[in-house]
């Protein structure tokens, strides 16, 4: 396949068929021209008869390879079927079109299927000349993943290429229509790992899609359409799919919460895992459902996750509610200082100073609510602080500006008392006048 | 008294002593002034200056209030001038640290937005009330004139003042006003280019405006409204054709009172077609209307004190909704209406066209109102001004109704 490539492929594909296979766009013309080959006058000649005569029996079909070729990324660059499958594609009569002498090959066993796009995909040479980012790894990633080591075991029920990326009507991955663009990946995924009958074969739950459509993540990326929320390949990768391993949990969670990781790194908490060969994120937070966490995990209470290891009276124990207290302290004093800040806005007067106070103080609750991952009161505590100070300076400024409002309409109603009175004197003055 | 052998008169209480004292002294202090400037003609002037007693005396007061309103501006402009600082940088922080630091410095820039508005609704109700009531008829023409030049550099203040603030409102609304001036045929991309200082509204903007709102605008509105108050001390106020034939009552003495004519109450016509004494009575009554306004505005900036905004970000996309301030809304609501091309000439163009051409005709009333330059009362002049006052209030009303439920 490789030694036809982009010259002779673009010498079977007719003008005419162009025009009459409408999957054929105008790109194909450029990209015919940007490698080098034959002019368009000498393409003119040459017919594809597999297009041809698959098209003809597959128009009932909507799925089809000839149907869906219109949005296939390889026809859009000008690859025919005799690039995938062999044969001869100038060829008439089907059976010297379909002859293995001529390099037929067909339909890929399905264990093949990796190995059959891994001729042209794990080919740098060959793959710059269409996409040069594209990376060509794959294959040797998918020979490491889960799906890669079962199929080499001869365990047919494995995904291959083809159980994410379509066979024939193939889209970039940036394609909204693609099962590979970001929201759709859990989909995707979900299309094998929420089978009951599959998963059983292999012991494997299949909660997994609905405890992610829960999480946190989930709800960001397919009910916001936050494409920057993580999906099922940005923790288990996408061609090299398979378990986190327990220490390697952290570094996956890293890949975004990166100060947290830092934290918790240089926390007691590492050692301590590690020791007892604990995932470190999961532990507190889990995997798929992963939840927006609370205040009341950190603590001594009834919810908080601390108590669950450290004793009461222990230094663990003591330290989760030292922290827990000096974020309930930011906490209610933010919460004073916004009402009366939100107060003196609601009644006209300029509060710009006292709400970036207020914004001050929620940027170091949420820094101090990181800092947690310290699991030292020491490191936590002077940042509550801090953000206590600025939420004490908003609610002053608050209560300042109110009792300006005050004052204003004190000293409004004292002034207007003032004019009523020049006013009633200046009209008893006329009357005197006038009498 | 001792010569005419009488007894002399028993010396003066201590506070009566006092009085004549100091009558006295301001006796002297006005001899100092007559002895050496001609001030005789002006006292004589304001002694036996007479303002009409009709039922439409109560529309003189507006010119007063105008006045006033005027010096509220004034006054606090200048107040504001000690912090602000005219630069893209430092305009907004600067109106911020008015309203947040200095002391009292939010009524004085409340005081000065709110007396921005009401200084020209007051001159539009001076303007319709001259217009209805046909002051402009000769010898007065020239006055009305005035009086409109005056109008318009009043809204040119607010179009100026408007972006001093430089908020992200000002900033929109000054772009859309300066691209409307962009379009007048021949001197538009001039005009524009001149007030922006530059191709678009920026910082260049914001110092050319700041020099017309303090320096430029204001000369000319000294000029135009000494000559306009001269020339009103010089003509007297017009009486309306309407009360031409009520009965004429003398003009009370002006240390007596007006008598009858003008006893209904402070700005009460009364009966009859007299006259008052300029001073004190009628005086007195603008002092009396002035001071009602001083506490209207003060109500105003202390219960809906001036917002700031957002300080403006020239590249953000413009907000959905702009509107410049409700004095221009009727002639924005014009233009939005006008199809885009009228007898092949572009919509826009014929509606800044027409809106000129309204400026202009309103400028020549005295001349254009035939039958009022002979005494007369034409039904025509008086319905077209009813209908333009219609159209004004009604395209405002609508431009105001659709940025409600935007």
């Amino acid at each position: 396949m490789k030694k036809s490539g982009p010259r002779l492929f673009f010498l079977r594909i007719t003008a005419r068929k162009i025009d009459a296979v409408p999957f054929f766009p105008a790109p194909f013309f450029l990209v015919a021209i940007a490698v080098g080959s034959t002019p368009p006058a000498v393409a003119v000649e040459q017919p594809d008869t597999c297009v041809e005569c698959h098209q003809a029996f597959e128009l009932a079909s909507p799925s089809a390879p000839t149907q869906v070729m219109g949005h296939d990324v390889h026809a859009q660059r000008g690859l025919s079927c005799a690039d995938c499958h062999g044969g001869d594609p100038t060829a008439a009569e089907q059976e010297r079109a379909m002859d293995p002498a001529k390099g037929f090959i067909g339909r890929p066993a399905r264990h093949e299927i990796p190995q059959f796009c891994a001729r042209c995909h794990a080919e740098p040479a060959y793959m710059r000349k269409y996409n040069p980012n594209l990376p060509t790894d794959q294959y040797a990633k998918y020979l490491t993943s889960q799906h890669g080591k079962r199929i080499a075991q001869g365990d047919p029920d494995v995904a291959v290429c083809t159980s994410c990326h379509d066979a024939h009507g193939i889209r970039g991955k940036h394609d909204p229509q693609s099962p590979v663009f970001a929201t759709n990946i859990p989909g995707t995924c979900a299309t094998c790992h929420t089978d009951a009958a599959l998963m059983e074969r292999h012991g494997l739950p299949v909660t997994q899609h609905w405890d992610y459509s829960q999480s946190v993540h989930g709800q960001a990326l397919l009910f916001r359409g936050d494409r920057a929320a993580p999906h099922c390949a940005s923790c288990h990768g996408a061609h090299e799919a398979a378990r986190p391993g327990v220490i390697a949990i952290g570094n996956v969670c890293a890949q975004c919460h990166g100060l947290t990781r830092d934290l918790f790194a240089k926390s007691p908490h590492k050692a301590a895992h590690e020791a007892l060969g604990l995932p470190e994120c999961e532990v507190c937070h889990g995997n798929h459902l992963i939840q927006r966490p609370t205040d009341e995990m950190l603590g001594t209470g009834p919810q908080a996750l601390c108590a669950t290891c450290h004793e009461a009276g222990s230094p663990g124990f003591a330290t989760a509610q030292r922290m827990r207290e000096a974020i309930e302290r930011l906490k209610a004093e933010l919460t004073r200082a916004e009402t009366t800040v939100t107060r003196a806005a609601q009644l006209g007067m300029d509060v710009g100073e006292a709400q970036f106070e207020v914004h001050e103080a929620q940027a170091k609750l949420t820094q101090a609510r990181t800092y947690v991952h310290s699991f030292s009161a020491q490191t936590l505590t002077p940042i509550a602080d801090e953000g206590l100070r600025h939420a004490q300076q908003a609610g002053a400024q608050g209560y300042e500006a109110i009792k300006a409002f005050q004052f204003r309409r004190q000293g409004l109603w004292a002034t207007l008392l003032i004019i009523t009175l020049l006013a009633v004197g200046l009209w008893l003055k006329i009357r005197d006048l006038e009498r | 008294m001792e010569r005419l052998g009488l007894p002399a008169a028993p010396p003066p209480p201590p506070e009566r002593r006092e009085a004549t004292k100091g009558a006295a002294q301001a006796g002297r202090l006005g001899a100092f002034f007559r002895q050496r400037y001609p001030l005789g003609g002006l006292a004589d002037l304001l002694a036996h200056k007479t303002v009409p007693v009709h039922r439409h005396t109560v529309w003189y007061y507006w010119g007063g209030v105008t006045l006033a309103l005027i010096g509220i501006q004034l006054a606090s402009g200048v107040l504001l001038l000690l912090y602000y600082r005219p630069s893209a940088d430092g305009a907004f922080e600067s109106i911020r640290f008015i309203m947040t630091r200095v002391e009292f410095g939010w009524l004085v820039r409340s005081v000065h937005a709110w007396a921005a508005n009401l200084v020209i609704l007051s001159a539009m109700i001076h303007l319709a009330s001259t217009f209805f009531l046909k002051a402009y008829r000769p010898p007065r023409e020239l006055t009305w004139v005035s009086g409109v030049l005056l109008f318009f550099l009043l809204m040119g203040f607010g179009f100026t003042g408007y972006l001093l603030p430089w908020n992200t409102l000002a900033f929109f609304a000054t772009k859309v006003g300066t691209e409307i001036a962009g379009t007048v045929p021949g001197i538009g991309p001039i005009l524009r280019t001149f007030l922006c200082g530059g191709s678009d509204v920026g910082d260049a903007t914001l110092s050319r405006f700041f020099w017309l709102h303090i320096a430029v605008l204001p000369a000319g509105l000294l000029v135009l409204a000494g000559l306009h108050v001269l020339m009103i001390q010089l003509q007297g106020m017009s009486r309306p054709l309407s009360s031409m034939g009520e009965r004429s009552t003398p003009p009370p003495a002006a240390s007596a009172g007006g008598g009858s004519a003008h006893s209904a109450g402070p700005f009460g016509p009364a009966a009859g077609g007299g006259a008052m004494p300029f001073f004190p009575n009628f005086f007195l009554r603008d002092l009396l209307a002035w001071s009602l306004m001083l506490g209207l505005v003060l109500c105003l900036s202390v219960y809906w004190p001036a917002t700031l905004g957002e300080k403006a970000d020239p590249f953000a996309p413009t907000p959905a909704g702009i509107q410049p301030e409700w004095y221009f809304l009727w002639m924005f609501q014009t233009l939005k209406l006008f199809p885009g091309h009228v007898l092949g000439i572009e919509g826009e163009l014929v509606a800044i066209g027409l809106t000129g051409l309204a400026g202009v005709v309103l400028l020549v009333v005295p001349w254009l109102d035939r039958p009022a330059r002979h005494g007369r009362s034409s039904w025509l002049v008086r319905l077209l001004g009813i209908a333009g006052l219609a159209y004004v209030a009604g395209m405002t009303g609508v431009a105001l109704w659709l940025g409600a439920h935007h």
